[in-house]
């Protein structure tokens, strides 16, 4: 069993769901976005994705973008944050570590040397979001030989019988569940059918589903919580930063 | 080929909420393709609206000028709106019509796009949002005058370069929010699969006449068909009428900028190398880390970071060859065509003229070059008398 498994055993066993964090990584600066991991994952994070920043964030709303940029200005690389998921890897040895990124960067990197140094670095999985079913397995033939997983994006659009398709041999990971039409930031109100949706989903595949995008309040988590594995908070940990480059565990409602 | 690529080229690396989105909108434009209505519908436009056929010009004095070959014009100027761009654009609302959808956007660089969707959103009486960089529209602002007289919104993009790549990357976030109801005109070759086909099979009337009117009036096949590529959409149609005519050497001319040594351009095959951007792998100018560049070109229509997977297969298996034009060697070619054939060509078409007139001083009189002179320049006016008067 990989982290990833043994997470969602733990969470399920103690009857709640997973609490995935997403930070940009460079966010405020390296330094900070070190910090913020090691907070998060001290005080309830189940899971770290780290992400990714690139230049043109096209499924990214303001905050996640505002953020990608300030990294960039300060020339944050792949290379830095493999090195810093390494450090996060001595220190938390459970924890599942995601690399979230826009392919061109890994790309670019070099499909080889990425797998071989996620792996050294700890990475259990990666996500692009730019990689659908269609395109995938090129990255997928680099990943496995290197022991790291992938976890695959569902939409409100994707029906099931694709859905079930994009789940096919990535049971050692989880579906990542996109609750709305749209690109990443909080929302006030997520939509009414999503619980069913869900529900759908969950029934129909045989790995852990979690549910992203638009989530940031306590009610929201509890909804969502009844029908899926785990949910993962982005936009909002992001906004957070933004204040004072802190991650504050005690505001944390969730 | 893998579906929907073009060697190692093309594919579709975007977001999955536009996958099915993606799907209906090939199963639609296979089925229009197919169907004898909509290619006639499409014909009778382009023929009473837009004004087709173009005409073949032969640029005599210029010709003689260079005492080389001789360079035949396609007029793509001649367009209603200026520009071959309006084919495209014409096709693609037909199609939106055909799914019934309700909306159009569309990202524009120079804004010859921008106008083109503009236009047939009025003709076919649907909304219309226009995405365009900051940059863009402070030095294009007589089509952003244009596009707005026609009803349609635009939205000033200030993110990244505040360019044609910030534009489409707002436009891909509109179309992932409204894919519904919104219909997403791209305007060249480039975009998830089935947008690079697409838009080449509506361009390449550009081909078909001019093959067929080179037979007509020169009872032979140009030896050289040349054209200017950022996206490289009027490229793709001038080519798809030649494609199968091995003894036709194709050319495409990038902007060179300020030299591809100085980084300042925006030439993709000639001076970037393979990446994944706005759901195709091709040619990209980009970092050593894979952040995509900013591009450089004085024409605003050619400065984009990537260039049409189609275009990086055919560089690759060198059925085409691309090479770079600066941008004081474009400024020439629009000098020289305005002071000796009358006609004022866009600064994206002044690229592949300035190729054909470096070329055709070297070949004999029997050779023809033919060029797709695929805008007209008046949109250009303010751009090169500035340039000119920062160079004296």
């Amino acid at each position: 069993m990989n982290r990833i498994q043994k997470c969602f055993e733990k969470t399920r066993a103690a009857g709640r769901p997973a609490f995935i964090a997403y930070l940009t990584m460079g966010y405020p600066n390296l330094a900070a976005s070190e910090e913020a991991a090691d907070t998060l994952l001290a005080n309830g994070a189940d899971i770290l994705e780290l992400g990714v920043p690139f230049s043109d964030p096209v499924a990214d709303g303001a905050v996640i973008r505002t953020a990608a940029y300030a990294a960039l200005e300060q020339g944050v690389t792949l290379a830095d944050i493999l090195a810093l998921a390494g450090r996060l890897r001595a220190k938390h040895p459970d924890a599942p570590l995601v690399v979230f990124s826009y392919y061109n960067v890994i790309y670019s990197y070099g499909l080889e040397k990425f797998a071989a140094d996620a792996e050294a670095a700890g990475v259990d999985a990666v996500l692009s979001v730019d990689l659908p079913l269609e395109e995938r397995d090129e990255l997928l033939e680099v990943l496995r030989p290197h022991g790291l997983t992938f976890v695959p994006l569902i939409a409100p659009t994707t029906s099931i019988e694709r859905t079930i398709e994009a789940a096919k041999g990535l049971e050692d990971s989880f579906l990542y569940v996109i609750t709305v039409k749209g690109i990443t930031g909080a929302r006030a109100e997520l939509p009414p059918e999503l619980k069913e949706r869900l529900a759908t989903i969950r029934a129909a595949v045989n790995m852990p589903i979690a549910a992203g995008f638009g989530i940031s309040t306590k009610e929201q988590v509890k909804v969502i919580g009844e029908v899926a594995d785990g949910f993962i908070v982005g936009s909002a940990l992001v906004k957070m930063l933004a204040k004072d480059g802190k991650i504050h565990p005690e505001e944390l409602s969730f | 080929m893998k579906k929907g690529h073009y060697g190692q080229y093309g594919g579709q690396y975007i977001a999955e909420t536009l996958m099915t989105p993606l799907r209906e909108l090939e199963a639609a434009y296979n089925e229009a393709k197919a169907d004898p209505a909509f290619q006639a519908e499409f014909q009778e436009i382009l023929r009473d609206y837009v004004g087709r056929e173009s005409p073949l010009t032969y640029a005599r004095r210029l010709s003689e000028h260079l005492g080389g070959a001789r360079i035949v014009l396609k007029r793509e100027d001649l367009n209603h709106t200026g520009a071959h761009k309006v084919n495209n654009t014409i096709g693609q609302a037909l199609l939106a019509r055909r799914m019934g959808k309700k909306r159009l956007i569309a990202e524009t660089g120079a804004g010859m796009h921008g106008v083109a969707t503009a236009t047939v959103a009025a003709l076919f009486g649907m909304p219309c949002e226009v995405y365009m960089g900051a940059t863009d529209v402070a030095r294009q602002a007589p089509n952003v005058a244009r596009m707005q007289m026609l009803g349609a919104t635009v939205h000033p993009i200030e993110e990244g370069s505040a360019t044609l790549k910030d534009a489409m990357n707002e436009a891909i976030r509109d179309w992932i929010t409204n894919c519904d109801d919104t219909f997403y005109v791209i305007g060249t070759v480039a975009g998830p699969h089935p947008y690079p086909t697409m838009v080449r099979d509506f361009q390449s009337v550009i081909g078909v006449e001019a093959r067929r009117q080179m037979l007509e009036k020169y009872g032979k096949l140009p030896d050289q068909a040349i054209a200017c590529v950022g996206g490289g959409s009027n490229a793709m149609g001038l080519f798809a009428g030649f494609i199968d005519d091995p003894g036709v050497k194709l050319v495409g001319v990038e902007a060179g900028g300020k030299g591809i040594a100085t980084g300042e351009h925006a030439a993709s095959i000639c001076g970037g190398r393979v990446g994944v951007l706005h759901g195709s792998k091709t040619y990209l100018l980009q970092t050593d880390s894979g952040q995509i560049l900013d591009t450089y070109s004085v024409s605003a229509g050619l400065d984009y970071p990537g260039v049409g997977p189609e275009h990086a297969y055919l560089a690759d298996t060198g059925r085409a060859e691309y090479v770079p034009i600066n941008d004081d060697e474009a400024i020439a070619a629009f000098d020289a065509l305005c002071r000796f054939e009358g006609i004022i060509p866009a600064l994206e078409s002044s690229h592949a003229l300035a190729e054909a007139i470096k070329r055709a001083p070297t070949l004999p009189k029997e050779a023809i070059l033919l060029v797709n002179l695929s805008g007209r320049g008046d949109k250009d006016m303010d751009n090169v008398m500035e340039w000119k008067k920062r160079r004296i």
